[in-house]
């Protein structure tokens, strides 16, 4: 209270010295010695801390007023010169800025994604090239200008503005030339786009169709088996055991298989059918600048090329433990922040090897409720990750019941 | 239209000299003056904002030390923080409720309703609203909206979770996440009063704006603030219907079974009846408000720095003309471009094609804008006052954001920004940023208009520099996590390898943020402590042409206490040459300036034209005179 007193009274402070402050503010919490634990934990602490920065500030705005005061009292000119001080503090905040810029480019812009891992990211990572040329020029060009007329056209108190109240040309100029270039990048966005969303099937290399599905914090790869396409699905078939809801009485679902990581071949397009069971979601690639939404009700479709492998790119970033991921980005639920899931691109050799082991979806205890022939005894490896498949499908929708 | 003033004038003196007799309620809370409404906005939209800003800092705090606990949390949240940290669905209440306070409450209602309600009246010489009773009621809508937004935190099942944009299913399924059962109801409820609010607001801007500007004051002669409320209520009259439409059908989704947005769902294994909907019809119904409204957020920002940085560079807006029809684009365009927030939904490719082309043309009255600006910053005679020091603020803001927004409305890099960090960033710098710099600056800039007091200035100056730098230490870094695939609204950045290098870029943040919001306190403080005690104000404090200024410090009911005054020239002549004072308010007859007419101030008037030129003929002999 009686800081609060101190700052009714004394009404006056500077700028300068408030950054200070709230930059020692700032200081004051990492510097922690160990003994002092609680009591930096204690909220008491932090009240009293912001007070005494209060009072600080206080002081200094009445030191400042007296200041102010005792130059008029000596007939000087009027304490302050509060637009120099304003001024000059643009100035100040334009060259620690375009350093701070440079610093965050270099240091920050160091640590983003590695080169994109698909051949249309290529193309998108170019055009973000040229963008980010473009905008930087503008961006930096443009705080020049505007912080060295906030400098230099500050008010003396001598000088009278420049009555110009327009120019037609130059305004026909700064109209023109950023539609000019807007006009040119728009003109490759657009082409890019119509690139990545408009691809014409060479028959040569038909793209491997997987399916993925969301859930509220889960998804599920499906790969189509030996036929290349993924059967039909069914909402209302959805069970413990078909999580899916995949109706076997469409053939095409008989040879479909499940995994627990998207195992993709290099240099082989591949056309991802993205659905979801229940709320939005969103299939998140970034190393392969792929993103669409799963919508409930709606297939979307995602075609893309990857062309490095996890062990290329695991040299090129010099990273042995690098891996790609797929994951949510669109906002789902309380786990939205952790559904996830490793992605590996390999070669068509080691894709042929991993793609024989993986699992069907369909087992016994389905072929019974589709009225399918049983199947006496499936080869003993398949069957064993048909089965923890399946475990770990009751345990998800246990877990899932629980959580309801 | 001069009838009209006549008529008015007559009417409002019968009314005072007649039973007019204000109580307490109805001068302070049901109050029909427009001065006193603009307050109430404006006061509430201060708390709003301020509550805004304390939820933010709580997501801020679980972003810097996800693994650390803060008892104190748990004293006020209770089981929403258990031990001391922040649950995960409570975590995305904060971040829905934050962004619906700040897009809504304070952005529209705040900044529109306050300084629309202020100066519509003022700037154009009317005594008050076209509809004054509908004006009350806007404000009180409003309240109530505000009301039942934080009544949402005192349910069990906490406040709507859905993000800010509440997408169905997750917004209309009570079992997909806590938040979409009472408490999203009560969000829709809030919206459907807040839009009502809005509407009655920007019927009666638009119509006070056409019906009752005083003698002389034609469209061409209003202030850039007028013309940017002008053109914020057309918006807002023309797309808030559409999102109460959205509404609607929501309600009617979660509460009485039918299927516009929902189809195909299990939950768990339960299978739910709903088919043939699509969630992306809300995303389209949503966006087509959702992208006016940002605009409705940013053009009276614009329209105030316009008039502050003209006042205070003492030199017209460059390009006035400029300046209006590049507002009248952006109205325009700010239609046609919803579909940028949609590029990666499944909509269908081609639409997104279009939608990036529209998207990207609108950046060029933008950067009329802007450059506009600058030049009337050229050669100004630039007087920091604190309003200035933010309209400034908001132009590097502006530049910033809006530049970030070319890569954003590029549908190809969108697919790997959208719903990152740099979304966050890109918005923030535009909205939370710029607009928020236009708001301060219209409230250290008629703080004397409104309250007949001065606020203090050497605390706006602290206020000012703490926050704008630490606002671009906030949101600067912001980008490179964007840049970097992290997602938005993530409850923690744990479970990802990759993104473990970005804590320490989330501690750093979280102190700027917690720097910016104390930096706020001088503003409150200045704020509420000069209402009561802050030095008196002159009659025109900044030396300004508009004509608010001509009204008496003290408030009254009907603003002028005499005839409106009629207008004669536009609101920009600042440092004419050829004139005594640096600045010539609106009401000021050309014939009192003789000597810094110029040849088209007379629109062709060839009456005036000869009577200048005999002036200026009788000037030049005596001048050669003196020289004999």
């Amino acid at each position: 209270m009686a800081v609060l007193a101190v700052m009714v009274t004394a009404f006056a402070n500077t700028s300068a010295f408030a950054q200070e402050a709230a930059a020692g503010a700032a200081a004051a919490a990492p510097a922690k010695p160990v003994d002092m634990g609680p009591i930096y934990k204690s909220v008491i602490f932090y009240a009293m801390l912001f007070l005494l920065l209060c009072l600080f500030i206080a002081i200094v705005g009445k030191a400042l007023r007296v200041y102010e005061l005792t130059r008029e009292a000596q007939g000087k000119s009027t304490g302050i010169n509060w637009n120099a001080v304003n001024g000059s503090l643009f100035a100040l905040f334009l060259i620690v800025g375009l350093y701070g810029v440079y610093w965050e480019y270099t240091v920050h812009g160091n640590m983003l994604l590695p080169q994109a891992a698909s051949e249309h990211g290529e193309k998108i990572d170019q055009m973000f090239n040229i963008t980010l040329i473009i905008t930087t020029i503008v961006f930096i060009l443009t705080h020049i200008i505007l912080f060295t007329f906030t400098y230099f056209y500050k008010s003396s108190g001598k000088r009278k503005a420049y009555y110009y109240p327009h120019n037609n040309t130059l305004e026909k100029i700064w109209t023109f030339i950023p539609a000019l270039v807007l006009t040119v990048l728009v003109l490759m966005g657009f082409l890019t786009w119509r690139s990545i969303f408009y691809k014409v099937e060479d028959p040569n290399n038909k793209p491997l169709n997987i399916e993925i599905t969301s859930q509220q914090f889960a998804w599920t790869i499906r790969y189509p088996g030996k036929d290349g396409v993924v059967g039909r699905k069914n909402f209302k078939l959805i069970t413990g055991i078909n999580g899916l809801g995949m109706d076997f009485k469409d053939k095409n679902n008989l040879d479909d298989q499940s995994a627990d990581e998207l195992v993709i071949p290099v240099n082989k397009p591949v056309k991802l059918i993205l659905t979801s069971k229940d709320v939005l979601h969103s299939f998140y690639m970034p190393h392969f600048r792929v993103q669409l939404n799963t919508v409930p009700g709606m297939a979307s479709y995602f075609e893309f090329t990857p062309t490095i492998t996890t062990a290329d790119m695991q040299v090129k970033t010099n990273d042995p433990a690098f891996k790609y991921l797929f994951y949510c980005s669109k906002i789902c639920g309380s786990g939205h922040y952790n559904m996830q899931k490793t992605v590996r691109v390999v070669s068509q050799q080691e894709y042929d090897a991993w793609i024989a082991k993986q699992p069907t979806f369909i087992n016994n205890d389905l072929r019974k409720q589709f009225n399918l022939p049983v199947v006496a005894e499936p080869a003993k490896g398949t069957a064993d990750a048909a089965e923890t498949a399946k475990d770990t499908a009751a345990v998800k929708t246990n877990q899932l019941a629980l959580k309801k | 239209m001069s009838t009209i003033t006549l008529h008015d004038t007559h009417n409002h003196d019968d009314h005072a000299h007649g039973h007019h007799k204000e109580t307490f309620l109805t001068k302070y809370v049901f109050s029909q003056d427009h001065k006193m409404i603009a307050k109430q906005f404006l006061i509430t939209g201060i708390i709003m904002a301020v509550i805004a800003m304390g939820l933010s800092i709580l997501f801020r705090l679980q972003l810097a030390w996800p693994d650390k606990s803060f008892p104190i949390l748990e004293t006020f949240l209770g089981k929403w923080a258990e031990g001391g940290r922040i649950r995960p669905d409570f975590y995305l209440a904060l971040v829905t409720i934050h962004g619906t306070i700040m897009v809504f409450f304070v952005l529209t209602a705040g900044l529109s309703g306050t300084f629309s309600n202020l100066l519509i009246p003022l700037q154009i010489g009317a005594r008050d609203m076209a509809s004054p009773f509908l004006n009350m009621l806007s404000y009180w809508f409003f309240f109530s909206a505000c009301v039942i937004m934080m009544g949402s935190f005192f349910i069990q099942t906490g406040p709507a979770s859905a993000g800010w944009t509440v997408y169905p299913p997750l917004s209309a399924l009570p079992k997909a996440i806590d938040g979409s059962g009472l408490g999203m109801t009560m969000w829709l409820i809030s919206m459907i009063l807040f839009v009502a609010s809005s509407l009655m607001g920007g019927i009666n801007y638009v119509s006070t704006v056409l019906n009752m500007r005083t003698k002389g004051m034609d469209l061409w002669k209003m202030p850039l603030t007028i013309w940017a409320f002008f053109l914020t209520a057309i918006l807002g009259i023309l797309s808030f219907p559409v999102l109460v439409a959205g509404v609607v059908l929501l309600i009617f989704d979660r509460s009485f079974g039918t299927s516009f947005y929902l189809s195909d769902i299990v939950i768990g294994t339960q299978v739910l009846p709903n088919e043939g909907g699509s969630p992306i019809l809300w995303q389209h119904l949503f966006w087509f408000l959702g992208h006016p409204e940002v605009y409705i957020v940013i053009m009276p920002a614009l329209g105030i720095s316009s008039e502050v940085i003209s006042v205070n560079a003492r030199k017209p807006i460059f390009g006035y003309h400029a300046m209006v029809y590049s507002l009248i684009g952006i109205t325009i365009l700010s239609f046609i471009v919803w579909g940028h927030h949609m590029f990666v939904t499944g909509m269908n490719p081609l639409l997104g094609g279009v939608f990036m082309i529209t998207t990207l043309i609108i950046a060029v009255p933008s950067a009329v804008k802007t450059f506009n600006y600058l030049a009337t910053l050229w050669r100004g005679n630039i007087r920091f006052t604190p309003a200035m020091l933010f309209a400034i603020g908001l132009v590097s803001f502006f530049i910033s954001g809006g530049l970030t927004g070319i890569f954003l409305g590029n549908a190809s890099l969108d697919i790997n920004l959208h719903d990152t960090y740099f979304v966050v960033a890109h918005f923030h710098l535009v909205m939370g940023s710029a607009a928020i710099f236009g708001m301060l600056a219209g409230v250290y800039h008629w703080f004397p208009k409104m309250f007949g007091r001065m606020m203090n200035d050497k605390l706006a100056y602290l206020h000012f520099w703490v926050t704008f730098v630490c606002a671009y230490l906030v949101f600067f870094p912001l980008h490179f996590l964007g840049l970097d695939g992290v997602p938005r609204r993530y409850y923690a950045f744990t479970e990802f390898e990759f993104m473990q290098k970005w804590v320490t870029v989330n501690v750093f943040v979280t102190w700027a943020a917690i720097v910016a919001a104390l930096a706020q306190v001088a503003f409150l403080f200045n704020f509420f402590y000069s209402i009561f005690k802050g030095k008196k104000a002159p009659q025109n404090p900044w030396e300004s042409n508009t004509l608010e200024w001509t009204t008496p410090v003290e408030h009254l009911h009907g603003n002028w206490p005499g005839e409106i005054p009629t207008v004669y020239r536009w609101p920009y002549d600042y440092s004419k040459p050829g004139a005594e004072e640096d600045f010539i308010p609106q009401t000021v007859p050309f014939s009192k300036t003789m000597s810094s007419n110029m040849p088209h101030d007379f629109e062709g008037n060839a009456e005036s034209e000869r009577i200048q030129n005999e002036w200026n003929l009788k000037q030049q002999k005596l001048e050669d005179a003196k020289q004999d």
